[in-house]
This record gives structure tokens, sequence and C-alpha cells, in this order.
């Protein structure tokens, strides 16, 4: 159980080389391996979802994925959600409507609506409040967590059409 | 003298707390790391009651990269954890150890600790430890009789440690000639704050200068400073706090645990910087439950419906041991019971007793989110009994604003009770209105004719807030002009440093950018007093006004001395001070021409020996599934006047939460135990936290028609009436659709409980 496997990680576009027990989970191997501690551990049972990364474009629960799982996906965290100094406007709405206080759960909120953003850029406000509910807050009671994800599909869109 | 900007303060600006947060760069407990660390790990008890035998570590010791396993014999110089507030006397003997002596007395009581290399051998070891345990028969029930504590270790010490009573008024004489006596028994279920971040820290030893610092630390840095060097037996300028991002607080988080003493012991005595991250399971089963009270009520009414006494008993279960809080949650329910009524004549009795459970603190609303249900409950039964409408009944019984500051004649948490400002009956009208009352009732009829089971319900409520007694703040003004804020105030989320920066920049009339607030550093402050009680925007805020004020003083006088001017013909106006003659000078010149490296510094104390009483009204509409028990939340308000609003938005945004987490412990949450004393909920599978999909849209109705004469600014805190009354409000409104005054005697009203009082 101890021995390590050698396996590359490709996260927010980098490869990176490491090696980890099999026990290792996604989010340890993250936060503790490559320094990327914008993923948080809520529960390590796969509810809370502040642990919520992209695996080749599908939100995922890192704290229930294996490390080694990972080999060969794309992985994207938060740490990777912004251009540069350009919030993404998930990120830029969050923070105009007051979608977060503590912000512990926050980037697991914004890379789950991103990955559903992505598998459907269209989704109508109960579309959205159910699969935000996927992931717990405990700080906001979720209503500009629901309006700023709503905000920022309408800015996507709009972006989208006219790129 | 002084003319400035638009002012900031009651702007719904965007926090400046954000960036950061949003970029995955926050600093979180769990991401603090030394080079060098090791990993601590708690084994803890799997019986809620038993006598402590030998604990056989040797197999832990043997497994390679384990560094120490400590029992309670390891740790022998270290005291029991001490209370962080509270005046009552005799709960001393039952504090906790950092490590269980004698007996155990919860699931999850703290036997014994391994560190090793990686947090993944130091939970290996925890299985290789074997603790002899002679277990006894728990006590689950605080209504059943007290019995031994630690029989044979502490013989004659019961399980209740104190009983509080206050009172105003002759109860009994009342009693003797009332028209009408309204008895009840309600219950408010066990549940807690649960932050979605866990509880950790990481601590740091320095040899050279023989100091510890702790990371990780929340709410309130400056006391568990002093406490752990007191425990540590160590001047206390050895010991530094340090507080990151905190992943939520809500009263549970940042108090002084077992193991934040444990971190700091450990990394000095063992050298070696100590981290420890608690996980979901531990959380639930070591960090602070909440509510599980019990009440028993009587009342005395006249022939309107007024009350003219109230004699009330409450059981408050607060677990295991008597933690840091002391008497707080039991202390604040008696003071509070009585809430926005005028209520001449008051008894309370409020018990403290302990059990074989996870011992309680305060969360969010301590004692009134459980005191308002209690209280509404019996204002709906005398409705019901008069055949009046909620608001009636509650108008005939409020506090009239010409009685208003109306001293209650008590105490709470060693301050005098004395509601400094409302307009109990404005808002309650203000709500009806709001609401429109008359046509909704008739559309919820017309929806109960056609078989729908709705129900609406209110609650009303008084908070308290701003405790003190005072809050000092430092504030640089640099010749850049950056201005830096230094605090002892926490930051848990709640927006501190954005509501801080307001006052600032309102204040001395300049833009937001540029200030920033230094907070949870022991090391940058000497003293504060952190984030509870709904205190910041008021003690810390008025501290903030008052330095950015005195910084605006000092400059006037500067700007006098340098221009040979008398200072009451000089002008401010956004950083620029000037003389209608043409002199001019800015803050930013003044600092460079006076201020050292530390900038022009000015000091605010505010200090303040009264709370201040912010109050309001939650309303409910529910709908009942008849046939599963379930309660679906159609709509839901809160008036709430909070003085004023320093950032609307994020007063909107702490009653929006509030109510959720209000919501969660009325239909939900709750803390079960079989009758072994064994946990049934130690994860969020059993913890149901509510989700996107429960919580609706939360209307708000703030006012500030109130302002508190007590502080500066007016401010009353805004950060817990959003929870206060919500278990009241849906109670009554579950039971108006049942459509059975009386039934609804305890919360959470579970589908299984709904479903009972449906069938009758």
């Amino acid at each position: 159980m101890n021995e390590k496997l050698d396996i590359t990680l490709t996260v927010n576009g980098r490869s990176h080389a490491l090696g980890v027990e099999p026990r290792r989970n996604l989010a340890d191997a993250l936060r503790d391996d490559l320094g990327l501690t914008g993923t948080h551990v809520g529960c390590e049972h796969g509810v809370c979802g502040a642990c919520t990364v992209l695996m080749d474009g599908r939100p995922v629960r890192s704290c229930l994925t294996f490390a080694c799982q990972a080999e060969g996906a794309a992985i994207e965290t938060v740490e990777g959600l912004a251009d540069g100094d350009r919030l993404h406007p998930l990120q830029q709405k969050f923070w105009e409507l007051h979608g977060l206080q503590c912000g512990f759960c926050t980037p697991g909120m914004l890379m789950l609506a991103a990955g559903a953003l992505r598998e459907n850029p269209d989704m109508d406000d109960e579309e959205i409040r159910e699969v935000m509910s996927s992931n717990l807050c405990r700080c906001t009671g979720y209503q500009n967590i629901l309006r700023a994800v709503r905000a920022a599909a309408d800015v996507m869109r709009a972006e989208g059409a006219q790129g | 003298m002084t003319e400035n900007a638009p002012n900031l303060i009651g702007q719904s600006v965007a926090r400046i707390e954000d960036p950061e947060l949003l970029t995955g760069k926050g600093t979180f407990a769990a991401d603090f790391n030394r080079a060098g660390q090791i990993h601590m790990r708690v084994l803890r008890s799997p019986v809620a009651f038993g006598r402590l035998g030998g604990i056989d570590t040797a197999e832990a010791r043997a497994l390679p990269g384990v560094i120490a396993v400590w029992t309670a014999e390891d740790i022998a110089d270290l005291p029991q954890i001490d209370f962080r507030m509270t005046k009552v006397q005799g709960l001393g003997p039952y504090r906790q150890w950092c490590l269980a002596r004698d007996y155990v007395r919860y699931v999850g009581d703290p036997i014994a600790v391994v560190f090793a290399e990686t947090a993944f051998l130091a939970e290996d070891a925890c299985d290789l430890i074997f603790p002899e345990i002679g277990e006894l028969d728990p006590q689950l029930d605080p209504l059943d009789d007290p019995s031994p504590y630690m029989p044979e270790t502490m013989p004659g010490v019961l399980s209740e440690p104190a009983v509080l009573r206050k009172g105003s008024g002759d109860v009994e004489a009342v009693f003797a000639h009332a028209a009408e006596v309204v008895e009840l028994e309600l219950s408010v279920g066990r549940h807690s704050g649960i932050p979605l971040e866990t509880r950790g820290a990481l601590g740091v030893y320095d040899r050279d200068s023989d100091t510890i610092t702790m990371y990780g630390a929340a709410k309130v840095p400056h006391y568990n400073r002093g406490a752990i060097a007191d425990m540590l037996r160590l001047p206390v300028e050895r010991v530094h706090l340090s507080e990151g991002h905190v992943g939520g607080g809500f009263g549970p988080r940042g108090e002084l645990y077992p193991e934040d003493v444990l971190v700091c012991y450990a990394c000095r005595r063992l050298g070696r910087p100590v981290k420890w991250i608690e996980d979901r399971r531990e959380h639930f089963l070591s960090t602070n439950h909440s509510r599980d009270q019990h009440y028993r009520l009587k009342a005395a009414i006249d022939e309107r419906g007024v009350i003219q006494a109230l004699d009330a008993e409450f059981f408050t279960d607060q677990g295991a041991y008597v933690r840091t809080h002391g008497a707080t949650v039991s202390d604040l329910a008696a003071a509070l019971l009585p809430g926005p009524y005028l209520i001449p004549a008051y008894r309370v009795a409020g018990h403290i007793r302990l059990t074989n459970k996870t011992p309680c603190g305060t969360y969010r609303a301590p004692g009134r989110y459980e005191s308002s249900f209690a209280r509404e409950r019996l204002i709906d039964a005398i409705a019901a009994r008069k055949g009046l409408d909620p608001f009636e009944i509650r108008a005939r019984n409020l506090i009239p604003e010409d009685r208003i500051p109306f001293d209650r004649g008590i105490d709470a948490l060693g301050t005098h009770v004395v509601y400094d400002s409302g307009k109990y009956h404005d808002l309650l009208a203000r709500l009806r209105a709001a609401l429109d009352w008359d046509a909704l009732s008739a559309r919820v009829a017309a929806r109960r004719a056609e078989g729908e089971r709705i129900g609406l319900g209110i609650g009303y409520f008084v908070e308290k807030s701003g405790l003190g007694p005072d809050d000092k703040v430092r504030l640089h003004f640099y010749p850049d002009g950056l201005i830096c804020i230094v605090t002892g105030v926490a930051n848990i989320g709640q927006g501190v440093e954005t509501a801080m920066a307001q006052i600032c920049g309102g204040t001395l009339g300049l833009p937001m950018a540029g200030i920033s607030i230094l907070h949870g550093q022991t090391r940058l402050i000497d003293e504060g007093r952190g984030a509870f009680a709904t205190r910041v925007t008021v003690m810390t805020g008025s501290a903030v006004k008052l330095a950015s004020e005195a910084l605006l003083d000092q400059a006037l006088d500067l700007a006098a001395g340098r221009f040979g001017l008398p200072r009451e013909e000089l002008r401010y106006r956004a950083g620029r001070i000037w003389h209608e003659g043409g002199a001019s000078v800015t803050l930013c010149e003044l600092a460079a021409e006076y201020g050292g490296e530390d900038g022009l510094v000015a000091e605010g104390i505010f200090r303040s020996d009264h709370m201040t009483y912010p109050y309001g009204i939650h309303f409910a509409q529910v709908k009942l599934d008849p046939g599963t028990g379930g309660v679906q939340i159609e709509r839901y308000m809160v008036a709430f006047d909070v003085g004023r609003a320093i950032n609307p938005m994020l007063v909107e945004g702490q009653i929006t939460g509030a109510v959720a987490q209000g919501i969660g412990g009325a239909l939900y949450e709750e803390f079960v135990y079989d009758a072994a004393g064994q946990p049934l909920v130690t994860s969020f599978a059993d913890y149901l936290m509510p989700t996107a999909m429960e919580i609706p849209p939360i209307e708000t109705l703030i006012r500030e028609d109130a302002p508190s004469p007590l502080n500066p600014l007016g401010v009353k805190g805004a950060g817990e009436g959003g929870i206060t009354a919500a278990g009241a409000a849906i109670a009554s409104a579950v039971e108006d659709a049942i459509g059975r005054p009386g039934v609804v005697d305890r919360l959470p009203l579970t589908p299984e409980r709904v479903a009972g009082w449906l069938r009758g």
C-alpha cells in the first residue's frame, strides 16, 4: 500500500511528474504535491463538493478520485480559471453579486458551474439550481450563488455569440 | 470644519476580500505548511461513558515514522481548558482536559494523540493503540435526575453544574390573580454551525526566541493566545496566533479546543512544526454541538391575551463537559426569552445539564434561536386560545415605543439588559403591509379549500449585539495614500475587511482602494477581542470611526502649525486640508513630512458597557406533503431593523445565509444518538445540511428606523437576526398548515413528526 506509483498529472495545461501512493486521492495530490491549495477539502466523502475540479471538462469530486485515476486526463482547478489578471465571468459575477462569504466552498462552486455551463451553456434557472445543489455552502444561503451563475452564463453566451 | 465626498457608509460595494478567494489564493488552516512538519492524529473514545484503564501504546510507538504517542500521563502538566466567558460559579470541575483522564465521557473524547511523519501514518498508528475502557451506562436524557459525573474519582459531583435564575417583578402575585394560565412544553433539537472548513492548526516553534506560533487561528486569537500561554506556563509574548482565511465561524469555530493546545504544546516539546487537520467525522464528534434545550413555560394572561407573568424553566443539554462558553447559551436564553414583549413579571430557572454526548457551545443566535421558538410558540398558543391573528396577539403584547429604552431588570453576559432603541409596533405594521396580509390570508384560504395544506407563520425576535467592553484599532496613513488598519478583530467570512474599510473611507471621504485591514495577528497589536456575539461592526467599526477621526484631528493640528493659521479656520475634504486664503496640504504630504516609518498613526478605542438590541420578524409560508410529511417553504421574508446598514448587500447576505441555517435547524439538521450513546450522525450523508434545492429566495425588509444611541455609527449587529426566529416562524407556519393548534412542540420538524401530527 505504501509503494509509490510514478504518474503524470496534467493540471491547467501543465504536466507534472510525481510519485504517489495508490491510496492518495486527487485532492491531496493537487494540494500537497503540487501546492494547488485552491482546491479545498470539506468532507472527504464526496458530499460537500468543495473539492470539485474538472477532469476532461467534467466536474468530479477530487476527494473521491485517486490521483492515479487522473493520469492522462486534463485537470482544471480554480487556479486556472482566470485568464491572467482577467477574471472568468463566473469569478466576476460571484464577486459583484456577493456569491461568497467565507470563500471555502467557492472554488468547488466555480468549477462545478464552469463544467456544467460547458456541458449546457443554455441552462435555465431551475437547471442551474439543480446542478448547483450538488455542492454545499454554509454561509450564503445559495441565492447569490444562483444569481451569479445565471449572470455569468448570460455573459458567456453573449461573449460566445460575439466571438 | 470638515466636508466629505459621498459617503461610503451605506453603499452596497463589492468586497475587498473576494479576489483572493475567487482565484484560489486563500490561505485556510490546511493551506499552512512548514518544512519538517509532522502530523498529529487524535485517538477518540469509541464509547459514550466508561472508566479509563491502561492504554497500550507500544505497537503504535513501534511503527516506523511515528515520533511520539501521548496519553494523559504524558501531558500531566497541562491543566484543564478554562472558560472564555462566564461569570457563573461552580463550573470548574466540569472543564475538559486535553486528553481524557480517569473517564471517557462521550464518543469522540480524546484518549491519546499520535505524532508521525505523515498524516496517513499517524492515522494508521491510532489503530494500534488499545485503551482499556470499562463501559458504564451513559446519561443521555438531560431531563433525567442528575447522575454522578465521574463516580469513583469525583464522588458527589453530579451532572448538573449550575442552575441560572433570573427574574423581575412579582410572578407569584400575578399568578395568584391570573385570569387564565397557559402552559407549554417545548424542545429544540441538537444541531450546530458545521462550517464547511473543518478545524485545523499548524504549530511552529522558534527555538532561538522560545516562541510558539499557531497558524489557523480564528474568532478570538488574542484570548486564545493568552489561554494557551497560561496553560503552557509561558509568558504571553512567547505565544502568537495567526489567522488566515477561515471557512466559516458561526460560533463553534475558533473556540479553544484540546487540539489547539496539543499542537502548541507538541511543537515546543518535539521541536518540529506540528500540523493537525480535523476530518469531517471528527468534526461531527468533537467540535461544539449546540441548541438542545427543553422548555417548560407557564404564562398568566389577561382577558385580552396579554401576558402578565411568565414563569419558565428550561434544561440545556450541554454534553460531556463545560467548554469555553461556560454558561453562555443558558444565560442568553434566560435573558432574552421574554423577547419583544412587555411581560411585567418574569422568572426563569435555566438548568445546565451534562450528558454523555459531544460538548456544546454557542451557535449563531445562541439561546435566542431556542428561546424565540419557545416564546413564539407560547404567543401562538395564546392567540389560538383567544381567537386572534398572529399580528394582533403580538401587537397586544409588544413593548410600546414610549417605554424604550426598556430595562428588563435582568442581566446577560454580565451586562444589564436594556433595549436601547426600537419601534416594535411599527416594524410589525410594515411587515403586515409588505405581505399584504389580508389578501395573502385570503389566497391561502382559497388554496386550503382546494385541499392544499398551506400555512403561514411569523416569529418576532429581539437580538443582542455589540458586546463590549472595548475594542482598539491602530490606523496608519502612509505618504503614498495607503491606509492600513490594524485590529485584533477576526474575519470568519462575514466581510469585516470591507465593512471596516467603508467606515474608514466614509469617515475620511476617501475611496476604499488603498485601505487594507490587518486582523487576527497577535504579533501586530497587543489586544483584540475578536469576532463573536455580533460585535464587530458595532465595536470595531466604532473604533475604526474614532481612529479615522483621530487621524483627521492630528492632521488638522499639523496643518494649522504648518500654515501658522488657526485650526478652526481650516477645512477638510477628501484627503485635503485647506484655508480660504489659499493654503492647502494633502494628508499624503503631511504623512511624508511628519510621519515616520509608520506613517501618521492614530488610535481608536471604543468602549461600551451595554449591548445594543436589534429586532425583527420572520415570516414563512409552507406547504406540507400529506403523504410524506415533507415541508416545502414557499415563501420567506425577514423584516429586520439593524439601526444602520454599513453595506446593505452584506447585511442581506448575512440574513439570507442565516435563514438557510435556521431552516436547516428547523427542518433537517439533528444530532441523534442511540440508546448506548453512539452518535448516528457522523457524515454529511446523515447530517442534512440544506442545499440550493431547499432554500427559497429570501425576501428582506431591512430597516434603519431605530439607530442605536450607544455608538457613533448608530449600528446594531446584523449577523444573527437572520436565524433567530427561523425555527419559530416555520413551526408556526407548519402548525397553521396542520390546523391543530398546540401540536408542534419540537424542532426539527422532520417528515416523520409532521406526518404524525397530520395523522393526529
